[in-house]
């Protein structure tokens, strides 16, 4: 599948490696050069320098033709512009972003995009590290 | 009406100053204390301290009884947020975004964000205008009817000046609405109206022929 990611940071970068390991046809975007330098020696995908938000930026990752886009960057604005941009402009069905805000996530998952919300998540996470077995 | 203004920048505390003149109710909130304060020493307290992209401090805004919410940060991804968890989540009838980057101007239309307005593009339109070749202003656009306004003034040379707006062969979609003559007199022009070197005229076009009516009114023989 052809996977685009958007923001080359601890997570980004991890997942495109990832990904890329497995046989998946990988672009990442960034807005900072140096962000690249999180990916693995070994990483054969494409960077992208650029606003990942900006049209013509992703359509210079190839998102057009994707399968999937991601929006993992550190801001909930700029990943919900992101993937709505991927989505209403570009045609993708399946864009997910990463999105802190519970409240905001709620509202974003009513308008379409897949929505990971790390503060829930980890709340579970620090709850069961806590009470769990 | 219960206006709620996002971002207390130039755009925002200005909109604010001229709203409340106009006896409307006005909220601006804005994220940084001292931007906030000195709005309040202005304007009374209307400035309230806060993220206003969060949902929560929208809701201490009252931003369930706004009638319209602007969004006027000098941030594109924030202005969206805003106008999108106004329209989710309070059901506001009306959301208006400034637009710093022009480019992002499709996004907004495509997520129905109601009226946008965007400066740099205007300041563009304005700069362009300066330029030596006389040209056409754009005043307004429509949503997203594809009609434009735009305003010309005629020079000496102009090849429409001394003829009617009868006389001139307009393109489709195109109406002349109103010239002022060089004494400032208002007109709403008819076919007999004659034009004049000097004389402003704001017509309603569409972007596609708007070539056509520039070279119709400033073209030179």
């Amino acid at each position: 599948m052809k996977i685009v990611i958007m923001g080359c940071g601890r997570l980004g970068s991890r997942i495109a490696a990832e990904f890329d390991a497995e046989g998946h046809e990988v672009a990442v975007i960034d807005n900072d050069r140096g962000a690249f330098n999180w990916l693995p020696h070994e990483f054969r995908g494409q960077t992208v320098l650029g606003p990942g938000e900006d049209r013509s930026v992703q359509e210079r990752a190839g998102v057009p033709e994707a399968d999937i886009f991601m929006a993992l960057a550190n801001g909930d604005n700029r990943n919900a512009m992101a993937a709505q941009v991927a989505m209403r402009l570009h045609g993708i069905d399946r864009a997910v972003a990463r999105i802190f805000d519970p409240e905001r996530a709620e509202v974003y998952r009513e308008l379409g995009i897949r929505v990971v919300n790390p503060t829930t998540v980890l709340g579970d996470l620090v709850r069961e590290a806590a009470f769990g077995a | 009406m219960y206006i709620i203004i996002i971002g207390g920048g130039k755009v925002g505390s200005g909109a604010a100053r001229d709203l409340l003149a106009a006896g409307h109710e006005v909220l601006v909130v804005e994220a940084e204390p001292a931007t906030q304060l000195e709005i309040n020493e202005e304007l009374g307290e209307v400035a309230l301290l806060g993220d206003g992209t969060e949902v929560r401090v929208q809701a201490e805004a009252g931003m369930n009884r706004a009638d319209v919410v602007v969004a006027a940060t000098g941030r594109d991804q924030a202005n969206l947020a805003v106008c999108q968890v106004a329209k989710q989540r309070f059901n506001t009838p009306r959301v208006i975004a400034r637009i710093n980057d022009p480019r992002n101007e499709e996004i907004f239309g495509a997520v129905g964000v109601d009226v946008t307005v965007s400066a740099t593009k205007a300041i563009l339109s304005h700069i362009e205008s300066e330029l030596p070749s006389p040209g056409l202003i754009h005043l307004l656009e429509f949503g997203r009817s594809g009609l434009e306004l735009v305003e010309v003034v005629l020079t000496d040379d102009a090849l429409s000046v001394g003829r009617t707006v009868g006389e001139l062969d307009l393109p489709p979609n195109t109406v002349l609405t109103l010239v002022v003559h060089p004494d400032d007199r208002p007109e709403v022009p008819g076919p007999d109206s004659r034009l004049e070197a000097g004389a402003t005229v704001l017509a309603v076009t569409v972007a596609e022929h708007e070539a056509k009516l520039r070279s119709l009114l400033t073209g030179s023989g």
